[in-house]
């Protein structure tokens, strides 16, 4: 297929219809309404099922129905409106049922703003919801990618039986990018053997996320696990960006990561040997490779657009082997690249520490700036 | 003639609540107090003639313990 | 036994498990007749059933059809899922006065506004019967409760939400009545309500809910006979019984 330009929000929703979307639930909330609006009239077009729901509650839990059913269904979001849903993606998880959540982040906490932002990374990667359960979090940093990640999306949900979240922030869902859409595909649906569409010639099937008996519950909590330990063996994404004699490593997603290349390449030019690792899946977490590079490493910088999320996933790898330096922009504020080119020539001065939390010396810095 | 009918109650199912004891318009139920069903409960049963199978104790048993037989009068219809 | 003999049996569209609801709980005879409904309708094997949370919640155990089991008060919502993406089914919610008055308002207003094609069966108790008989938004002015132990005070807390009369203003609505469940005339026409309600969907007349004034001998503290009383006496005053919104297609249905 020909590269065509697409904005970010349209072409999640487009790719999502071609990966087989039978039914999208949601609730307008910038920056991400586009994927509503988009589906509210391509849905209907192709005979597929579309619903403004009353709330995000309302929305997640017509996703949670669906999804027993066994048909590849979604929902979309941002910040306020994803915590509403928390409740349903814990049910959705309790249950084992395969769903699609794409978050577009926005500056928080509270109403916040709609600017972009990477502040609800602990939210998706760490659970959010009750419980105890595993979640696959993939975040792209371009349109074409976002298109990829759609129908991977599905794929891994229905693999694993395990909600799949997608989390970009507004730049991304906003921006318009030359990008290539795979065909629209026929929907055959695949008669998984747990999904409840009626007992027609079968024995009954019930879904619940309820085990009263707190050994079956400790039993789920281990299958989950087990079937995670699977996902981080088998589904870990990241990119890699002139690592190979890098001395200095950045690390950031999405758009932290995107700008965060720009920086790295005008670095290069001026040689410092400095690359950087774009995680894709930041839930599993690329910790192996990042275990490799420390070792090569003089210093690690992880730049977010938050005080610091991932961060701590970088530090639970590193662990105290080599300084660690935190650069954030939270609240909705995008770092331009001499931000960060900044923070990689800081990495070089071979002054820094070792520090239990990083986050400090960034926060003096930043509030001495202002 | 009144119709004669009879009822078998569940010991699986019945929970003793009486609500058939009161609802039978022949008076004819009471619970068993000579017998425990597996769960504990005295069961409910017919302690005296006068059941017309009428079915208005299986149809207030929250539990669906009841079933409710009545002495056919009509020829039975052969099959085709 | 010979079959000619047979005037009632325990419906098959029951598993053979024992429910696990107190002694006298109306709760029973309102599965019983959802049981007997899907039954004489045929429809079992194309069913599916979503519990709610409440005393409810293990529904799914003693219908023999799929079902799933929602969190509290989002029954309808998952029953809009489940519909909309097999819409040939019969989707059913089973809800109480808690979960569909009060933490599910939202989710039932606008399942009825978009004209759901589901079947709701709603058991007003007039208390959270599961967590222990706590004030419901349907407990009566003065009754008290293990949260509003000096009697409901209207002053403070209110009054009894009506359902059924609330969602007889909706368009989306085509079939809403109240019905009780304390003596076996008023079961039988409950039960016919039921049926209609379940017509209603597989005619695609659109949301249907039975409401069903329902005992909890438990925490109303009285033997389920008196519970039968009270339910007579002083919930039908309240919560007066009737057909709120019967739609003209739905006023044809022959059953
Ligand atoms: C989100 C949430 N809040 C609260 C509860 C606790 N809870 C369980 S059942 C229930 C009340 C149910 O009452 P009702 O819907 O009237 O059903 P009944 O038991 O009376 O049939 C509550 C509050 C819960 N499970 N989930
Ligand atoms: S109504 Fe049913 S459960 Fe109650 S006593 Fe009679 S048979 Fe037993
Ligand atoms: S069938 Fe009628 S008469 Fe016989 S026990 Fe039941 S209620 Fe009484
Ligand atoms: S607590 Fe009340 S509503 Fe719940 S099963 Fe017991 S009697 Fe019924
Ligand atoms: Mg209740």
């Amino acid at each position: 297929m020909p590269k065509e330009l697409w904005k970010g929000n349209e072409a999640i929703a487009e790719a999502a219809v071609r990966a087989g979307l039978e039914a999208y639930f949601g609730y307008p909330i910038t920056p991400q309404t586009e994927i509503l609006e988009f589906l509210s009239r391509r849905m209907p077009e192709l005979g597929r099922s579309f619903v403004q729901a009353e709330s995000e509650l309302g929305a997640i839990n017509m996703v949670y129905g669906a999804a027993c059913t066994g048909v590849r269904v979604m929902s979309s979001s941002s910040s306020p409106g994803v915590s509403l849903m928390m409740e349903g993606l814990s049910y959705i998880a309790g249950t084992e049922i395969p769903a699609v959540l794409v978050n577009v982040m926005r500056g928080g906490p509270g109403l916040g703003n709609i600017a972009p932002a990477q502040s609800d990374y602990n939210q998706a990667v760490r659970g959010g919801g009750h419980g105890d359960y595993p979640r696959i979090v993939l975040a792209p940093a371009s349109v074409q990618e976002a298109i990829d990640l759609m129908g991977l999306s599905f794929d891994l949900a229905e693999k694993y039986r395990m909600i799949t979240m997608v989390i970009l922030d507004g730049s991304v869902g906003q921006m318009m990018e030359p990008a290539e859409m795979p065909a629209l595909k026929e929907i055959h649906r695949k008669g998984f053997d747990w999904a409840t569409d009626g007992a027609m010639n079968r024995e009954r099937r019930i879904l619940s996320s309820i085990y009263l008996n707190p050994y079956d519950e400790e039993k789920t909590n281990l299958r989950l696990l087990k079937r995670w330990k699977d996902v981080q063996a088998s589904e870990v994404r990241y990119k890699e960006y002139f690592l190979e004699d890098a001395k200095y490593i950045v690390i950031g997603f999405g758009t932290a990561g995107r700008v965060a290349l720009s920086a790295v390449r005008e670095a290069r030019a001026q040689g410092i040997k400095v690359g950087l690792l774009r995680p894709i899946t930041v839930s599993p977490f690329p910790h192996e490779v990042l275990d490799q590079l420390t070792g090569q490493a003089e210093a690690i910088l992880v730049t977010e657009m938050n005080m610091g999320q991932m961060l701590d996933d970088v530090l639970l790898t590193v662990r105290g082997r080599v300084p660690v330096e935190f650069y954030g922009r939270p609240g909705g504020v995008v770092p331009f690249h001499d931000e960060i080119l900044n923070e990689i020539h800081r990495l070089t001065s071979g002054t820094l520490a070792v520090r239990t939390d990083p986050r400090e010396s960034w926060l003096t810095r930043m509030t001495a700036a202002s | 003639m009144a119709v004669k009918g009879w009822i078998e109650v569940s010991d699986t199912y019945c929970k003793g609540c009486e609500l058939c004891i009161s609802a039978c318009p022949q008076g004819v139920m009471e619970l068993d107090m000579a017998r425990l069903t597996p769960k504990g409960y005295h069961p409910a049963h017919t302690f005296k003639e006068g059941c017309t199978g009428c079915a208005i104790c299986a149809i207030v048993c929250p539990d669906a313990a009841i079933t409710v037989f009545r002495e056919t009068t009509k020829a039975v219809p052969v099959p085709a | 036994m010979a079959t000619e003999n047979l005037v009632y049996e325990r419906p098959e569209a029951f598993t053979e498990m024992p429910t696990h609801y107190c002694p006298g709980c109306t709760h029973g005879v309102a599965h019983r007749l959802v049981a007997e409904v899907l039954e004489e309708m045929g429809v079992v094997n194309k069913t599916i059933g979503v519990a709610p949370v409440g005393c409810a919640v293990f529904a799914y155990n003693y219908f023999d059809t799929d079902f799933v089991e929602a969190p509290h008060g989002r029954a309808p919502a998952m029953a809009t899922g489940i519909k909309r993406v097999l819409p040939d089914r019969v989707v059913f919610t089973y809800q109480g006065d808690g979960d569909l008055a009060s933490i599910g308002m939202g989710e039932i207003v606008h399942a009825a506004a978009r004209g759901e094609n589901i079947t709701v069966i709603f058991i007003n108790n007039a208390n959270y019967g599961m967590t222990g008989g706590q004030m419901a938004p349907t407990t009566l002015p003065g009754m008290k409760t293990t949260s509003s132990p000096n009697g409901r005070d209207v002053e403070t807390q209110g009054y009894p939400i009506k359902m059924s009369e609330m969602l007889s203003t909706l368009e989306g609505t085509g079939y809403c009545v109240r019905r009780s469940l304390h003596d076996p005339k008023n079961i039988r026409l409950a039960k016919k309500a039921i049926r209609t309600a379940f017509e209603t969907q597989v005619r695609g007349l659109g949301f249907a809910m039975v409401e069903l004034l329902s005992t909890c001998p438990t925490n109303w503290g009285m033997t389920p006979v008196n519970s039968l009383k009270f339910v007579e006496e002083h919930m039908i005053p309240a919560f007066p019984l009737g057909d709120y919104k019967i739609s003209d297609a739905i006023k044809q249905i022959k059953i």
